[in-house]
């Protein structure tokens, strides 16, 4: 029997931990050592019924364990077989307790391809991945095809990038191969800067392996015998992961000189990121790794011809990676048989924000925007109604109601104004101001902005300051159409992809949500309720009953009024920090 | 910058080359040295990356707009306990902002700043990966999800 615990950073963070202590003690105490492996794997994808537990070969999914289930887990299920009914996922549709997870909304349009491995293995562990097809690709593309032929498998599939552009990886590939040197470089992109977005990360903390199956291939490919991971340093459990996993790798025999006996050399090395977004744009990565600031530069040269230290270089992302070796083994025909014409096989989708279930999944290509958010997300939190849903990040947009049953794929997402991206998805409902949205992602973009051109680096700091300006109630029309104009300028005159694409969240949110603006322009309204300034906190006289509740909690005291009498909030005096609307069981205080 | 003068010692001087060394003192590793250095001290003042440039024989300047540019790196020390608030877009759109605010009004300090006791410190960062509990708050090694606003003091608390 296996215990399979999530060891996904979301999981960590709700004490997998202390669970998997627990069951090891447990398991121990009872002298079932021998018959029941407690292993740690990878994120199961359902983080917001997190930590999992899974029970094989049962199928058994537990959700929300807690260190106190454990003894009860140990004790009925692995030892009377009895399934413990209460830590069971309940169906919201019908209220029926499900037990396998294929069952599941949540798992059921999902086909996993980068993911095949995430929640499945021990990442800290090489055979495991092994056992599982692991180092299969390699061994059979070192045995049986030339770089030539490995690309051309590569180029049939139709893989397209993953890190955001969509460039088919078969040809970035060749155009590598094609370039004479006597060095080359893999670079695996492991920056995932997208704020919400952490597809990578999990790809990294549930099946290191496969990326560097992939980076190898990669380098026979190509011509390289050296290998570069460039991971953010905020990422410390898939950097420690990814160490353990080349450490394995070379032990055996796998990375390093001769390569299964084939004369072929491959070795894997880390590089930190250190908290800049635009490291995540190639040119700019290849100069941090230099030790230098991370600046982009103009394409071309593109990083093919000219890349780290000067040497052709081929930079792809980790999902993009990790669907490598299964492609090798199955097949193209079998990659491109998923997906829609343009858009082949699988993509990862980081789903947060307003939804009910909160994580990580995969689908095919041409899934429509209404299976994941209703079916597999399980529609809105708390009954609320379904507003937006930005992807692409800060250089994408937002896609609404009437994208809802537009098959999601590269080049329908860019007709519909948003972008694929690396796969961050931020769900919205009805009390989400979009103007705020677009001014959130505006603040990101001026933070980040790296200074080197004046469109992005002024440019962008002017946007921002009128919708500061139209979010508390100060802007005017002319401001409107200045929006509109500076955002096209940008777009047009920036150096780099961040500059490029950083009015994308105005001009999206300006498109399908313009009378918001109105709104908040000509009204000195957020229809939304969420801009500070432009509400007021009011107790309704007749609904008050005089409780007392909101003036106990009020955090600045700005609510006055005697027991059992209407109260008074002090609007010189109240922060609009909501306290009293969510104490008030007398619905008595409305913002106006 | 920070104008708090520091005094090195000679072994911090020493470790502080060690660190060098490590990586052969190369140039291209100046990163690296970054990391490993803020692991060890904290955060790095303009001492030390004077020390730095020294060993790995480039200019001050350029060690100074590597360490600015890149937000992982702090020129000034943390408090006892780091206090991070995700402002990642999930945590954003699930309230971060407030659970930021009330930070701000109990500590009575801005972000990137440390309270006057040098207890806490307070700095935003962007998704740490636990999008499912946002809002998301770190205190140290510690995450707390699903924070609301109420529940600030409560987090305090735990740190008296
Ligand atoms: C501002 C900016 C940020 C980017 N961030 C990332 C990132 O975090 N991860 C990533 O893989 N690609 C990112 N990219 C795209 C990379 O430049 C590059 O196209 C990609 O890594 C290539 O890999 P692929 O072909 O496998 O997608 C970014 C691009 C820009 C312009
Ligand atoms: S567009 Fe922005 S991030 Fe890109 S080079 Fe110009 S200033 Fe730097
Ligand atoms: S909590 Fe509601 S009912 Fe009670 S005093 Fe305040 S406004 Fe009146
Ligand atoms: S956005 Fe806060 S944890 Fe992801």
């Amino acid at each position: 029997m296996h215990l399979l615990v999530c060891g996904g950073t979301g999981c960590r963070a709700s004490a997998s931990d202390s669970i998997i202590e627990k069951f090891k003690t447990e398991i121990a105490a009872k002298g079932l050592e021998n018959d029941v492996q407690v292993i740690l794997t990878g994120c199961f994808g359902f983080c917001e019924k997190g930590p999992i537990v899974k029970v094989l070969p049962d199928n058994t999914f537990y959700t929300q364990v807690k260190p106190e289930d454990v003894a009860e887990i140990v004790a009925e299920h692995v030892i009377k077989g009895r399934k413990v009914n209460r830590l069971l996922y309940i169906d919201p549709t019908n209220q029926e307790k499900i037990s396998d997870a294929k069952h599941m909304g949540f798992y059921r349009k999902q086909i996993r391809i980068a993911l095949r491995n995430c929640g499945v293995i021990n990442p800290e562990n090489v055979d495991e991945y092994i056992a599982r097809d692991g180092y299969h690709a390699i061994g059979k593309v070192l045995k049986e095809y030339t770089p030539a032929q490995t690309i051309d498998i590569i180029k049939k599939s139709g893989l397209r990038g993953r890190g955001g552009g969509g460039f088919p990886t078969g040809l970035k590939w060749e155009i590598a191969s094609k370039n004479a040197a006597d060095q080359k470089y893999v670079v695996c992109n492991a920056d995932e800067g997208d704020p919400g977005a952490f597809m990578d990360r999990s790809v990294l903390e549930g099946d290191p392996h496969s990326v560097l199956e992939a980076m190898a291939i990669c380098g026979y490919c190509i011509g390289a015998t050296q290998g570069v991971i460039y991971i953010r340093a905020e990422y410390p459990l898939a950097i420690t992961r990814l160490k353990i996993a080349i450490k394995q790798a070379r032990e055996y025999g796998l990375l390093g000189k001769d390569i299964m006996g084939s004369g072929f050399d491959f070795d894997i090395t880390l590089r930190y990121g250190a908290g800049a977004f635009v490291c995540g744009e190639e040119t700019s990565l290849i100069h941090s790794m230099e030790g230098l600031r991370g600046e982009p530069t103009n394409k071309p040269p593109f990083p093919a011809e000219s890349g780290y230290l000067g040497k052709p270089t081929n930079v792809n992302n980790v999902e993009t990676f990790a669907s490598v070796p299964v492609i090798i083994l199955k097949g193209a025909d079998w990659f491109s048989s998923i997906g829609t014409e343009k858009s082949k096989g699988t993509k990862v989708f980081a789903l947060a924000g307003k939804i009910n279930n909160v994580g990580l999944i995969e689908v095919p290509m041409g899934t429509t925007l209404r299976e994941v958010i209703f079916e597999i997300g399980g529609g809105i939190k708390n009954g609320k109604k379904f507003k937006a849903a930005q992807t692409g990040g800060p250089s994408g947009g937002c896609l609404t109601e009437k994208h809802l049953d537009t098959p999601i794929d590269f080049d329908n997402l860019i007709a519909a104004g948003s972008m694929m991206g690396s796969g961050g998805m931020i769900v919205m409902d009805e009390d989400d101001c979009m103007v705020s949205i677009a001014k959130f992602f505006l603040e990101f973009t001026v933070e980040e902005s790296c200074g080197k051109c004046a469109p992005c680096r002024i440019g962008n700091k002017r946007l921002y300051e009128i919708l500061e300006r139209i979010t508390n109630g100060e802007g005017t029309m002319e401001e409107l159409e200045r929006l509109r104009n500076l955002s096209l300028v940008i777009k047009d005159t920036s150096l780099c992809g961040l500059g490029q694409t950083s009015p994308n969240p105005v001009l999206s949110t300006m498109d399908n949500f313009y009378n918001e603006y109105l709104a908040h322009v000509n009204d000195k309204k957020c229809p939304a309720g969420q801009c500070k300034s432009l509400m007021k906190y009011v107790v309704e006289p007749e609904a008050c009953v005089g409780c007392t509740a909101c003036a106990r909690n009020c955090p600045v005291n700005a609510i006055s009024g005697e027991r059992k009498k209407p109260h008074l909030i002090d609007t010189a005096i109240c922060i609009k920090c909501g306290a009293c609307i969510e104490k008030c069981k007398f619905n008595a205080i409305s913002i106006k | 910058m920070s104008h708090i003068k520091v005094e090195l010692k000679q072994e911090q001087v020493a470790k502080l080359k060690e660190i060098c060394k490590s990586f052969d003192n190369e140039a291209g590793e100046l990163i690296n040295v970054l990391h490993k250095t803020q692991e060890t001290f904290g955060y790095l003042p303009a001492e030390v990356q004077e020390v730095i440039a020294r060993e790995l024989n480039i200019s001050v300047a350029k060690v100074y707009g590597v360490v600015t540019f890149y937000s992982f790196f702090t020129m000034i020390p943390k408090g006892k306990h780091p206090i991070s608030i995700c402002t990642g877009t999930a945590c954003y759109v699930r309230g971060a902002e407030k659970v930021l605010d009330e930070f701000k009004r109990i500590l009575d300090v801005k972000v990137g700043e440390t309270s006057p006791d040098g207890k806490f410190s307070l700095s935003c960062l962007r998704c740490v990966g636990a999008c499912g509990l946002a809002p998301v708050v770190s205190v140290g090694e510690k995450i707390y999800g699903r924070v609301s606003p109420d529940g600030v003091k409560d987090i305090l608390k735990e740190y008296e």
